[in-house]
């Protein structure tokens, strides 16, 4: 029998989150409410007494100043509706899990065992119906694919017995059998369709590469002398089919690709060899002895130097597929999944910020939706929520990012993490960024335990989302469960008490032993020894679970019994699977029976490589026409107002940019601490002056022109926001994170050769412009299947590069921060504006794409990028900020309302090459350039640092509170109010 | 010779302003600085007793999940101490009766009102009194606040100390008690910190006031003046640097939440103590 506890607030105690949720419920669904309360609901399973019960809703499950409870009888006072929301069976329950180990520490006998399951009750008055209260329920408060609900009107509601008890126990089948498949003697038709009902997204030759295995007599040999046959195990295809998976193989980045551009024809052997690897490897050629890289691609992320003492690693993922699904749950696991790439590279790393990058549609979108589509707006809200509490309860300050809108991110937002972290060079004398693994070195896996979550994550991210997208993709990440195990493992670290650590994200255990076994040669672990959230898991299932917030050991023989009593002690689960050995062997058992045996070499280099054709034909767009503005009020406020200009205030306040006590450029600076910083300063070592600097470039619209100049703009976007703020051009290293749409052609896929060369010409333009900065790149990831397709809908995202940076400054107290300081300050513009408004928000406000992309000069760039760092370092720059959407005047603008100080600008000084106009001068979105404020006495040695760069005095700070702007022809075109503009910045988003 | 100050910050479960408070107590001057982990208590490696200034870091125990610090308050109230027999809770009163001091900030002010070791009227320390609940704006937030100290508090860690700006970074900060409660928290001055505007007048009124807290009330002390819990982060300030508006404001070097880790360890240091 189980039992219920009841939680609500006591009478005259105000309910926040009730308020939050009314709130919502206006605004999002327009529907009349008067009040929400909300009630917790605590279900108990585990016989207890009522004295035990008593206690345990008297003590931790209740606040006593401010709540009351109810025990098997409902605590609702009035109400119209009600609605009662808890998870699905087998959803990660973090609150049900506190509340069982707190209740467990009440009772005297610590051996029993209890389950507790949470829900949430949503009181709601308010003349609404049934299907009000469904909308309600199925649109804001619960998600169907995690969450189920129930709707009682008042008039319905038994208040002596409450809602009836619910236990979301996983049912058990009895039967955790291996299935084995024959492909030996199977048609093509009956490989891909094996593939398609087994959700193993393989290709025919993939499944024939396969089949062949299977058909080598020497190989069946070898099996059978290990109780396994000519058939294939459901274990090894689910293993296959994993790391063969473009989530974790990456195969369009690695394959042979043919690619046409008029008459040029050329064939790339793998992108990532030829233009990603390869830049890198020229650039730390390039720099001999400054090369300051560690470990580039071979780790789960990348490694650079700090000082002699420290390293730094850095990594950013995506987390698209699963936000499309459950946006809380998807970015949380986003967030603290990424949190273990740099946890779980060399010897581990403390990890010391986040940074955050989404792409959304707008939030206000009023179309009817394509089914299985969550709204924007919801989306929105579920990943902010996500990404605060992964990165707040983790106690990592979140400390740079963006929100980008475009409604072609409908089918699939986009959710990009990233983590980075500092760790000693040498840990106990040896090199931290490298990983050793000795066979007989013993295979732990440690932190949470193994369901049935994130199942096929890795290959369901391989394709688009469609309607049978696997509901156990969705995971909801622990961010305690982790912090304890990180905890934990640190000390175990400076222990020396492990040899190699790796973490489990998608393909779980498959993955990370599977890699890991790369370094010695092989593994034998037993899945029937892995610790389960329940019973009944197949074992294949446990192999590719990708349950959270685990990591995968190797620990020395003589090491484990300590390893073991340590995470005991710290409370934390760890578990010994088997061992590392030199076999050339992948052994999985189930209960001692071996149930996977596959060679090593076949499982990570057997895929056949993709070939594909990619063919460039530039888009042609209709050339805008519209007059130059007569308003400039009304154009100014709008220009503000756009979503991807506007104020970010609302989500970054809520995300904690300050823990660690190391926190120097915060992403809200200036006179009222709500201007928008270019890139974020901290100081990861307290005792020490030297800085780390993190930006970021993304511009998606310019793909709509040629990704070849999206990619330059972003990268030079990444570099000049670094570069802003004082960060040193000669230490500072890039991760790219590609975002596409399908770039194969197929049925589905008509436009698959263009899609395609996008692509390739992303990746020219990394190497060249990563080569001309001399930013190599140190880590990154692609997600190439961002499309939605339901019926006859597809929706895809425009290609979207996300490049961040991570560099150093070495003195923090000569970072600049972007506020206009100072009246009297002259206002520089550095670098030429010219007529580039392709792709541009003032031509994006018209309905308009044109064709005049913005291109980076990048020795221009480099040169002005090195004299300013020297000017900052000198001293003499009061303030810096990069243009980029919405071009100068938007940072003419942010410049002055950040510093609550007045401007005034002559548009005739600019330096511009093209037709004057002043909307295009105003707007043009030109790489490379900044806004730079200086003290008069500062002048003439600043413009002396910044010699034979394009500079020019365009104006000064004034004490007046308005931002004067004078055109292109001399007369007084702009006279407005401070305030009014940044009014209308803020406006948009703050909800 | 003046006497050792050992200080001991508590770390584990969730708990993430360790380093930062740690490094405070160090600029502060403090002999010996301790990170412990509660397990490293609960298995009786270390003692409180060695220890004469506990501090109770900010962060989510338990992720905060059954309201703030509630998990971690009651692991304190019923989770053994091996071999020792004593719960740790018992440990934490005799730490209290020695009058030695405890700082909490954030989470760790959350666990000391929680716990009833603030404001523990008539010296009861094993009451919750009050509560620290949901902030009004129902949302968590990182903002900078202006704080006023109550020149007339016992409160050792605020002496001598008046207007102060320092961080908040918390979704459950709202003071909230009886009126009778309150009205003692008055009388006796155990409100030692209240959030005030930019010209240092007592505010009510968001945002100055972050979470709607009753009295505005930011920070806390029992009636020895010994114990002592705020929300706003003192060790989120040790440096200029840390000044939202440092590339504007002329500053000294050291930040002003230094000020209140020195008085703790001043006061140990005083023949008060």
């Amino acid at each position: 029998m189980a039992d219920r506890i009841e939680v609500a607030f006591q009478k005259g105690v105000r309910d926040a989150l009730g308020e939050k949720i009314k709130k919502r419920i206006i605004n999002n669904l327009s529907l009349p409410v008067q009040k929400v309360n909300t009630v917790e609901v605590y279900t108990i399973e585990g016989n207890l007494t009522s004295k035990e019960l008593s206690a345990a809703a008297s003590g931790p499950l209740s606040d006593p100043v401010i709540q009351k409870f109810a025990i098997n009888k409902p605590v609702a006072g009035s109400f119209d509706w009600l609605i009662e929301v808890g998870f699905r069976a087998g959803v990660t329950d973090n609150v049900g899990k506190t509340a069982r180990e707190a209740i467990e520490l009440l009772l005297s006998d610590k051996s029993r065992k209890i389950s507790v399951y949470t829900s949430r009750q949503y009181l709601i008055a308010g003349k609404i119906n049934k299907s009000d209260a469904e909308k309600i329920a199925a649109g804001l408060l619960a998600n169907d694919l995690i969450e189920h609900y129930s709707i009682v009107s008042a008039r319905d509601f038994d208040f002596v017995r409450g809602i009836p008890v619910y236990i979301p126990r996983v049912a058990v089948t009895d039967n955790p059998a291996v299935e084995e498949i024959n492909l030996a003697a199977v048609a093509d038709d009956e490989l891909l369709q094996i593939s398609r009902e087994k959700l193993l997204a393989l290709n025919l030759e993939e499944m024939k590469a396969i089949q062949q295995y299977f058909r080598n007599k020497s190989i069946i040999a070898a099996r059978k002398k290990n109780g396994l046959g000519e058939k294939i195990t459901d274990v090894e295809l689910e293993c296959l089919a994993q790391t063969w998976s473009e989530h974790c193989k990456h195969k369009i980045f690695s394959s042979l690709i043919t690619y046409t551009e008029g008459r040029r024809k050329i064939t790339i052997d793998s992108l990532f060899q030829s233009y990603i690897k390869a830049c890198t490897a020229a650039i730390r050629k390039a720099k001999g002895k400054k090369d300051f890289c560690l470990s580039v691609f071979v780790d789960n992320a990348g490694v650079i130097k700090f000082n002699d003492d420290y390293n730094l690693v850095f990594k950013v993922e995506t987390h698209n597929s699963p936000s499309a699904l459950d946006p809380y749950g998807g970015a949380l696991t986003g967030i603290v999944g990424v949190n273990r790439d740099p946890f779980g590279t060399g010897m581990g790393a403390k990890l010391i910020f986040n940074t955050d990058v989404f792409c959304f549609a707008s939030p206000y979108y009023r179309k009817k939706l394509p089914p299985r589509i969550l709204h924007p707006r919801r989306i929105y809200e579920g990943v902010r929520e996500g990404v605060e509490h992964g990165g707040n309860k983790s106690g990592i300050p979140t400390v740079n990012g963006s929100i980008v809108f475009d409604d072609r991110y409908l089918g699939k937002p986009l959710v990009y993490c990233g983590t980075a972290g500092i760790m000693p060079s040498r840990i106990n004398g040896r090199p931290s960024h490298t990983k050793e693994i000795k066979p007989g070195d013993v295979i732990i896996m440690t932190g949470g335990r193994i369901g049935k979550d994130g199942i096929h994550g890795a290959t369901f991210s391989s394709e688009e989302l469609h309607e049978g997208s696997p509901v156990t993709a969705v995971q909801i990440g622990d961010p305690i469960t982790q912090k304890k195990m990180t905890d934990f493992l640190l000390i175990a670290r400076d222990r020396g008490l492990y040899r190699a650590i790796t973490d489990n994200g998608a393909g779980g255990l498959s993955s990370s032993i599977g890699e890991m076994a790369t370094a010695c040669g092989g593994c034998d672990i037993d899945l029937a020894l892995a610790p389960l959230k329940y019973a009944g898991l197949k074992p294949w299932e446990i192999l590719l679970s990708e349950a959270q917030e685990r990591m995968s050991l190797a620990v020395a023989p003589e090491k484990v019994k300590t390893f073991l009593a340590l995470a005991q002690k710290m409370g934390v689960e760890a578990t010994v699977l088997g061992k590392f050995t030199a076999s050339g062997k992948f052994q999985i058992r189930y209960n001692k029976k071996t149930v996977a045996f596959l060679d090593m070499e076949f499982l990570h280099d057997g895929v056949p490589q993709l070939k594909l054709t990619a063919k460039w034909q530039p888009a042609k767009y209709q050339e805008p026409d519209f007059p130059e503005p007569v308003n400039w009020g009304a154009v100014l406020s709008k220009m503000l107002s756009r979503l991807n200009i506007c104020s970010k205030e609302s989500v970054v306040r809520q995300y904690d940019h300050e823990v660690q006590g190391g926190s120097v450029i915060k992403p809200l600076t200036g006179a009222a601490n709500d201007g928008p910083s270019d890139a974020a300063v901290i100081r990861p070592l307290l005792a020490s002056m030297e800085g780390v600097v993190v930006a970021h470039g993304i511009c998606p619209r310019y793909s709509d022109i040629d990704a070849y100049h999206m990619t330059a703009c972003a990268i030079d976007e990444a570099v000049r926001n670094a570069v802003a703020v004082g960060a040193d051009l000669d230490h500072l290293a890039g991760l790219d994170n590609f975002c596409w749409c399908d770039p194969v052609k197929s049925e589905k896929t008509p436009d698959g050769e263009y899609k395609l060369a996008q692509l390739v010409r992303s990746n020219m333009a990394i190497y060249d412009y990563a080569t001309a900065y001399g930013v190599p790149l140190i880590s990154g990831k692609d997600s190439m299947k961002n499309d939605y397709q339901i019926g006859k809908t597809k929706i895809s995202i425009p290609p979207s590069l996300l490049f961040s940076v991570i560099g150093k400054i070495k003195d923090v107290r000569r970072a600049v921060t972007m506020d206009a300081k100072r009246p009297q300050d002259l206002v520089y513009i550095i670098g030429e504006t010219r007529e580039e408004l392709g792709g541009s928000e003032w031509f994006a406000l018209h309905g308009k794409v044109g064709n005049c992309v913005p291109r980076v000069d990048a020795g221009k760039a480099k040169s002005i990028y090195r004299a300013l760092h020297r000017a900052i370092n000198a001293g003499l720059v009061a303030s810096c900020h990069d243009c980029s959407d919405g071009g100068l005047g938007v940072a003419l603008m942010e410049t002055a309302f950040a510093g609550e100080l007045g401007m005034s600008i002559d548009l005739s000084f600019v330096p511009y090459r093209g037709r004057k106009r002043n909307d295009y001068v105003l707007f043009s979105e030109s790489a490379s350039r900044f806004i730079v404020t200086v003290a008069p006495q500062d002048k003439a040695n600043f413009e002396k640092i910044m010699q034979g760069n394009t500079l020019s005095e365009i104006g000064f700070i004034s004490n007046d509170n308005l931002f004067r702007v004078y055109g292109v022809s001399g007369q007084l075109i702009i006279k407005e109010k401070i305030s009014k503009l940044k009014e209308a910045w803020q406006k948009p988003l703050n909800f | 010779m003046s006497r050792k100050v050992k200080a001991i910050v508590l770390t584990g479960n969730g708990t993430n302003c360790e380093i930062e408070m740690a490094h405070a107590c160090k600029l502060a001057g403090a002999d010996t600085v301790d990170i412990v982990h509660i397990s490293e208590l609960l298995y009786g490696e270390k003692r409180l007793a060695d220890y004469s200034f506990l501090n109770l870091p900010g962060g989510f125990l338990d992720g905060d999940d059954l309201g703030s610090a509630k998990a971690g308050a009651n692991r304190f109230l019923h989770a053994p101490v091996r071999n020792h027999r004593e719960m740790l809770f018992e440990q934490l009163l005799r730490f209290i009766n020695d009058g030695k001091l405890i700082l909490g900030v954030c989470n760790g002010f959350q666990l000391m009102v929680k716990l009833g070791l603030l404001p523990a009227l008539c010296g009861d320390y094993s009451k919750q009194s009050a509560t620290l609940t949901y902030n009004d704006s129902g949302r968590f937030e990182d903002r900078w606040v202006y704080l006023q100290a109550n020149p007339q508090s016992p409160c050792v860690f605020t002496k001598n100390l008046s207007f102060m700006y320092l961080p908040v970074r918390h979704g459950e900060g709202k003071f909230v008690a009886r009126q009778s409660v309150q009205n003692t928290i008055l009388r006796n001055n155990l409100l030692a910190l209240q959030y005030c505007d930019a010209a240092g007048n007592i505010s009510l009124d968001y945002p100055m006031n972050p979470n709607g807290s009753e009295k505005a009330i930011a920070g806390l002390c029992n009636e020895t003046g010994r114990l002592f819990g705020l929300m706003p982060h003192p060790e989120a300030y040790l440096h200029r640097t840390n000044h939202p508006r440092w590339t504007r404001e002329a500053l000294p070097e050291e930040g002003q939440g230094v000020a209140i880790f020195r008085n703790a360890v001043n006061f140990i240091r005083s023949s008060d103590f």
